[in-house]
């Protein structure tokens, strides 16, 4: 058996120098963060060490409020729309062979890459009036004039599904992978039809990983701080676009941070409640 | 499921991803310095000021001193921390994870915030190296989940047979586990490089306003006006992409780095 508990100082720098790069590089910004958010503001982008609550209360302003609402909602539509889309068609992918897979999963990865700005710009010329796909609908007659549909809502939920979309199949991947072929056969074998079977066994099987996926999905998406100025319409800037200006452009550091917070809490919690009810389904048999 | 039904869900999503890349990349192509779909007249001189025009020269250095140093570092972070936790089993295994894949987790946007006022608060605020620290922290999670993937992958029974022949622990790290996971290391590099190449908003919140990087000069210009080089940026940058990922699935189990068992 090889000795499994770590023995002199060699074995504990491995994990001391990366441990120690993560402390310092990210919890102690996160540290700051927390002090700042309750820090005064100074004007000129800096900032006074206090104990000043007002950044928090101005949480409950009717326009913070509208922020928050709308954050959410585009947050928790984009996750749907997603894992509708997603949930099957990586289920179909992988009962493909396994070349099919690779120069599916490859393409996957580089859509994943693509920048926020480049993904906002494709859209925005996709959905344009010169260049958009209103022109191919007048081409084929459907249409009479071409026809500008960003920006928008609409436009907006397609950015974010497209920035969503391949992070959903590659969450799901590796479940679904594992998924026992003999699991839906066994249900076609006794008669039931092939879509019948994925909705009856397939999805019930895959309920945690699918409630996982909706969750980082909706905190993902949360995060989306280019597309709605983009792709949307004032009216549809979000949180994140809230807190970088606010930092950037406000120079108004405590408020920003204090965001921040807010919003990693709504995170934090969000992850805490998918990992207690994985492990709670897992736990059953 | 019905194999017609699954091939058309499938062509659709293809679509769905595709198109916005089509429309691009023919607008790339543009002779004029004009946006049109279908391109009128064909040319590639958009490409061509890509990489003689400074305007874009220079966030192209940038993007990519900063790619190939952050994707080093994360790797540098990952290897020992997870070449630990697999070597060792300590109670503080989970935590030590859990730090390692935090940054990835959470909504960018607040990671980002925290860089910014760290580097405000040291002084560092600005300078390219704050924004290399930054997304080496910041992509850890890459090398770590694949080189922890890699790990799980050897069996005890190599490292025990090395060791029943002699090798001190060093000997068996560089002449059994290193060859190993290289394929691993590769892919975890190759992911946080095009990643941080791709990165806006950590980048733009930590040095925005002095070192321009590809993306943040792509959202710059998108104020003053759409041109073909932004197309033609957006082309390189999905080309590029497609061909590491090619790489990595051609010198490795690409299904098998992703989860599948």
């Amino acid at each position: 058996m090889i000795d499994r508990s770590p023995r002199g100082a060699g074995a504990y720098v491995l994990a001391f120098g990366p441990g120690l790069m993560l402390a310092v590089f990210f919890l102690v910004p996160f540290g700051i963060m927390l002090l700042v958010s309750v820090a005064e503001a100074v004007k000129g982008g800096a900032y006074n060490l206090a104990f000043d609550g007002s950044h928090y209360a101005r949480f409950f302003t009717p326009f913070f409020g509208r922020v928050l609402g709308f954050s959410l909602f585009i947050a928790l539509l984009t996750a749907c729309i997603c894992i509708t889309v997603g949930f099957p068609f990586t289920y179909a992918l992988t009962r493909l062979g396994h070349r099919a897979q690779v120069v599916w999963l490859v393409f996957i990865l580089a859509v994943l890459s693509l920048s926020e700005v480049i993904i906002g710009f494709s859209w925005s010329i996709l959905l344009s009036r010169t260049a958009g796909i209103s022109n191919l609908l007048v081409w084929l007659g459907l249409m009479r004039e071409p026809v500008a549909w960003f920006p928008g809502l609409a436009a907006l939920l397609c950015g974010l599904t497209y920035l969503g979309l391949p992070y959903t199949v590659l969450i799901l991947y590796p479940p679904l992978s594992r998924l026992d072929p003999e699991l839906p056969e066994a249900a076609r074998m006794l008669g039931a039809s092939p879509l019948r079977s994925f909705f009856t066994v397939v999805v019930p099987a895959m309920r945690p990983a699918i409630v996982a996926t909706v969750i980082m999905l909706f905190v993902f998406t949360l995060g989306a701080y280019l597309l709605p100025q983009v792709l949307g319409r004032p009216q549809h800037w979000t949180l994140s676009v809230l807190i970088t200006d606010q930092a950037i452009f406000q120079s108004n550091l405590p408020f920003a941070a204090a965001m921040a917070i807010f919003l990693m809490g709504v995170s934090l919690a969000l992850v805490l409640v998918t990992s207690r009810l994985n492990r709670r389904a897992m736990g059953s048999p | 499921m019905n194999r017609t039904i699954t091939n058309l869900g499938m062509g659709l999503v293809f679509s769905f991803l595709i198109a916005p890349l089509i429309v691009v990349g023919g607008v790339s192509l543009n002779a004029q310095k004009r946006l049109l779909f279908p391109p009128e007249g064909l040319s590639l001189r958009w490409y061509g000021e890509l990489l003689t025009d400074l305007a874009w020269l220079v966030p192209v250095k940038n993007s990519l001193i900063i790619a190939s140093c952050s994707a080093l570092l994360a790797l540098l972070i990952a290897l020992p921390l997870a070449y630990f936790l697999w070597r060792y089993r300590v109670f503080y295994a989970k935590a030590l994870f859990t730090l390692g894949v935090a940054p990835f987790v959470l909504p960018p946007v607040i990671t980002a915030l925290g860089f910014l006022i760290f580097w405000v608060t040291l002084g560092f605020y600005g300078h390219m190296s704050a924004v290399v620290i930054s997304h080496g922290i910041f992509f850890v999670t890459l090398p770590l989940v694949t080189l922890s993937l890699g790990f799980e992958s050897m069996g005890d029974d190599i490292v025990e047979a090395a060791r029943s022949m002699g090798a001190d622990e060093r000997m068996v790290f560089r002449s059994v586990v290193l060859p190993l996971v290289r394929p691993y290391m590769i892919s975890g590099y190759a992911f946080a490089f095009v990643l941080s190449l791709n990165e806006y908003i950590i980048a733009y919140m930590v040095a925005g306003f002095t070192v321009e990087t590809l993306p943040i000069k792509i959202f710059n210009s998108l104020r003053y006006g759409y041109t073909p080089v932004m197309a033609s940026v957006a082309v390189m940058f999905a080309l590029l992409a497609a061909v590491v990922f090619a790489l990595v699935a051609r010198f490795g189990d690409l299904p098998k780095l992703l989860g599948k068992v």
